[in-house]
């Protein structure tokens, strides 16, 4: 029986998760006036790292990026409710939203909005749950 | 005209489906299911771009790139499936 090379699958997928994190992150941001957002933008970033998964092993792919997807999923649930608290210190009900226009040095006049941070405990969240799954399913025999 | 076009566009693209449907349910191997799915998401990803041309919108095009993935996704897993029996392997083989 002949020894398994996967060079291929390897060097495509070196290039093509590049691709797809920079896919992703672009979903994410884009979410406030184009499709997309934190759901979708973490499930392309899942989707990635389960390239990664397919190309490479758990082992690796764990060596390299040494996070606790289950820590991941609950700092993403904290920072959601956290936004949502924040709000109610500063005498504002339950997961007030507030936006403002700043001047950023690059971007010039960009509306910032405190949403994103409510996004960015989602995506944190999804990644976290499905990332855990594939993990948990893949590792016994 | 260009309607038109796209329209007729369509229809052969749904015969191209049709085509890739007989396949899947007549292969008699798995490979020859592997391939017909990863062609039908192809001509999915084709029809979906047609459609956003006829409905003259913008917002079709993540749904392209997000098909155009998790086709070559799945069709990796599926070929791993069969090649190696695990999906994800825990250790270096080698």
């Amino acid at each position: 029986m002949k020894k398994p090379n996967d060079v291929i699958i390897r060097s495509v997928t070196k290039v093509a998760v590049v691709i797809i994190l920079t896919f992703a992150i672009n979903l994410f941001i884009s979410g406030h006036h184009q499709p997309g957002g934190g759901f979708i933008g973490g499930l392309a970033f899942a989707s990635a790292l389960i390239l990664l998964f397919l190309a490479f092993d758990i082992e690796t792919v764990r060596n390299h990026i040494p996070l606790d997807f289950k820590v991941v999923a609950a700092v993403g649930v904290l920072i959601s409710v956290l936004t949502g608290v924040g709000a109610m210190l500063l005498d504002h009900p339950f997961l007030f939203q507030a936006f403002g226009y700043f001047k950023l040095p690059i971007f010039g006049k960009t509306e910032l909005a405190t949403a994103v941070l409510f996004d960015i405990g989602v995506a944190l969240a999804v990644i976290g749950t499905s990332i855990t799954i594939i993990m948990t399913i893949g590792d016994d025999r | 005209m260009i309607q038109t076009i796209l329209i007729y566009s369509l229809v052969f693209l749904s015969f191209a489906i049709f085509a890739t449907i007989y396949r899947l349910i007549k292969g008699p191997t798995a490979p020859d299911r592997v391939q017909a799915l990863d062609a039908l998401g192809i001509n999915l990803l084709s029809g979906v771009a047609i459609f956003s041309v006829l409905l003259r919108s913008t917002g079709f095009f993540e749904v392209i790139l997000l098909i155009g993935i998790l086709s070559f996704i799945g069709t990796i897993a599926f070929a791993r499936y069969i090649e190696r029996g695990v999906v994800i392997e825990r250790k270096q083989s080698d």
